[in-house]
């Protein structure tokens, strides 16, 4: 089934001719993970935004399970189904104690109170946090409050989450716990995953790599293939992985390795090539 | 200025039952002219250390000195010492409150720079306006509400900058910059580190960051330091990483690999550097097989 669908969407915020997201159109199917790249100020936020239904196009049409954006009637449906968690930790807490926070979510839509103890306790789990079940959000670091917003998304259970560059605060291990999370929630429960990253490690994660640009979706592939294009991709102002770029580097210096993407692949490709002479 | 803590301890909320430990004896030297980088995971007490720096946060245990200033001293001159010490918090744009850029980057000056005349002001503003890359002109007039993300950043580095600070501190100042923008941010700082600012010191996740910009480094754990030195040494280390919770560049990643394969590639762990010395063993193999 088909997730979020964009028909040649466009969205100002106040200018009539400035377009925040400019002529999108765009496929997700349920179960995909796109991870969302562009320069800041590229309109990802404002893609990410059209599809919870925070902002309605000004013109093109959107639809996620079906259901139009534009229609008021269908807005709490698809809040309901579109969970999204945003960039700044500091405010996206609602509650003074943990668990209270999380359950914010649930008990707004109408969840039981059993089930919203058995909700508290997966999404903690998942993100790590279950030690902090009683803490204070506020006194907790940064990267902390992330994994609690992360968690009070996750109890909703949506079908669709939506990660608007909500790991540029965490630490590696946060990173890296939040990542398997999601790819675990995208593989085992079929959540449909919308990752808005700056890190290009990330993006190689996903299915799918999307890239905007001025409001347009300019590249849409794999990541390895968008990763190939680099021209291309600096053209838009964004950078290889970085074992991308060190493999490009003995390319160009005539050692013969194939493409490779993460340390795993530009290890091997070292391998081989040194092992062959 | 040389910075010397010794066996500094900090207790959030303390004598109740919500006390945190934030530092627990942390002992660290940061000489004049490094270009040090922080690094320890979520809540290892490196905001907590660098805030006591320039005196946000009193000292209440063990000792520091910034230069000749003794913050364990009640007569230590705090303000004139923040004049010296900028801090660039986590997120700065947050704190952006003025109702034009120009009156936000000016404020520093007025704290610490009360000597100074009205062309003065206007002329460090500016200064430290196209210091961070922006067009003076342009933005002086904006809100710092109605600019991007991107320039709101440099406004508040901007008007930390405006005192041509002699230690640069910045908590996490990459956070959340897309990869062109962190590369012009570290542009920036190697810019200005030699000049007025003789010393910079980067709170980072990034350990690829750290190993391309950084003198040396220390690594923070639950409140101590638990490893310090230059990149290479640092993450020669990865296993101890690791069971920090933290990571190691790629290229380090990448050379612990190889090297479960028999293949040392002895490197800082910066990109270009990790490029050349394989690309050294691959001629030095090439070589070899020829002469046999
Ligand atoms: N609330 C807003 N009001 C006016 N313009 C905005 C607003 N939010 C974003 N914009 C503008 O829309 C464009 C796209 O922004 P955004 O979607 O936030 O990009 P990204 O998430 O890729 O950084 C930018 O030019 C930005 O300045
Ligand atoms: N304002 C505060 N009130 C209470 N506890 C705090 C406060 N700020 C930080 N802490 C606690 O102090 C410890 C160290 O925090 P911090 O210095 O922010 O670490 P880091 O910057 O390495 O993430 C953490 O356990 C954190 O929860
Ligand atoms: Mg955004
Ligand atoms: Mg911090």
């Amino acid at each position: 089934m088909e997730a979020v669908r964009f028909d040649n969407v466009k969205f100002s915020y106040e200018q009539e001719d400035e377009y925040a997201v400019n002529g999108v159109t765009l496929s997700v199917a349920e179960g995909e993970f796109v991870a969302v790249l562009g320069r800041n100020g590229s309109g990802k936020s404002t893609l990410a935004k059209l599809i919870n239904a925070l902002l309605v196009p000004t013109s093109g049409k959107v639809t996620v399970f079906g259901m139009d954006t534009s229609d008021p009637k269908q807005t709490f449906e698809i809040r309901k189904s579109a969970g999204m968690v945003f960039q700044n930790p500091d405010n996206q807490t609602v509650a003074s104690v943990v668990e209270d926070d999380v359950a914010f979510g649930p008990e707004n839509i109408g969840v039981p109170r059993e089930e919203i103890g058995k909700r508290i306790d997966f999404a903690l789990d998942a993100v790590g946090m279950q030690a902090f079940r009683q803490a204070t959000p506020s006194r907790l670091s940064g990267g902390q409050k992330q994994r609690i917003a992360i968690a009070g998304v996750l109890a909703i259970r949506p079908k669709i989450m939506i990660l608007d560059e909500s790991t540029a605060m965490l630490d590696p291990r946060g990173r890296r716990e939040v990542m398997e999370v999601v790819r675990r929630l995208n593989k085992e429960q079929g959540m449909t995953v919308l990752l808005i990253t700056h890190f290009m490690d990330e993006a190689l994660q996903a299915d799918r790599a999307v890239v905007m640009h001025r409001g347009e979706v300019v590249m849409d592939a794999s990541p390895e293939e968008v990763f190939s294009r680099s021209a291309e991709l600096e053209s838009y102002n964004l950078t290889l992985p970085r074992a991308a770029a060190i493999c490009k580097r003995l390319q160009a210096a005539g050692m013969p390795v194939g493409n490779a993407f993460t340390a795993e692949e530009l290890a091997e490709e070292i391998c081989k090539s040194l092992q062959k002479i | 200025m040389q910075i010397v803590a010794k066996n500094l301890t900090y207790t959030y909320n303390p004598k109740s039952p919500f006390a945190s430990h934030a530092l627990q004896g942390v002992d660290l030297t940061i000489e004049e002219g490094e270009f040090f980088g922080i690094i320890g995971h979520t809540g290892s007490g490196k905001s907590t250390f660098v805030q006591h720096l320039n005196a946000l946060i009193r000292l209440t245990g063990g000792s520091l000195t910034v230069g000749d200033y003794d913050l364990s001293q009640k007569k230590c001159k705090f303000i004139e010492l923040r004049g010296k010490v900028g801090m660039v918090f986590q997120y700065p744009e947050y704190q952006l409150f003025a109702d034009t850029v120009e009156k936000d980057v000016a404020f520093g000056l007025k704290n610490f720079r009360k000597d100074l005349t009205e062309e003065e002001r206007t002329a460090a503003v500016r200064e430290a306006l196209e210091t961070v890359g922006l067009d003076f002109e342009a933005i002086r007039g904006k809100s710092p509400f109605e600019i991007s993300g991107g320039q709101k950043r440099r406004v508040a580095i901007a008007g930390v900058i405006v005192t041509k600070p002699e230690v640069l501190i910045l908590d996490e100042p990459a956070a959340g910059l897309d990869p062109l923008g962190k590369q012009e941010l570290m542009e920036l700082l190697h810019r200005i580190h030699g000049g007025w600012c003789k010393t910079v010191v980067i709170v980072s996740h990034d350990m690829d960051e750290i190993a391309e910009n950084c003198t040396r480094a220390a690594v923070f754990s639950e409140g101590r330091v638990a490893m310090e030195g230059t990149p290479a040494e640092i993450f020669a280390r990865s296993e101890e990483l690791f069971a920090l919770g933290l990571d190691v560049p790629l290229t380090a990643h990448c050379a612990m690999l190889l090297k479960e394969r028999g293949i040392d590639v002895q490197t800082n762990f910066t990109c270009a550097d990790f490029a050349d010395k394989v690309l050294a063993l691959w001629k030095a193999k090439g070589e070899g097989t020829h002469a046999q």
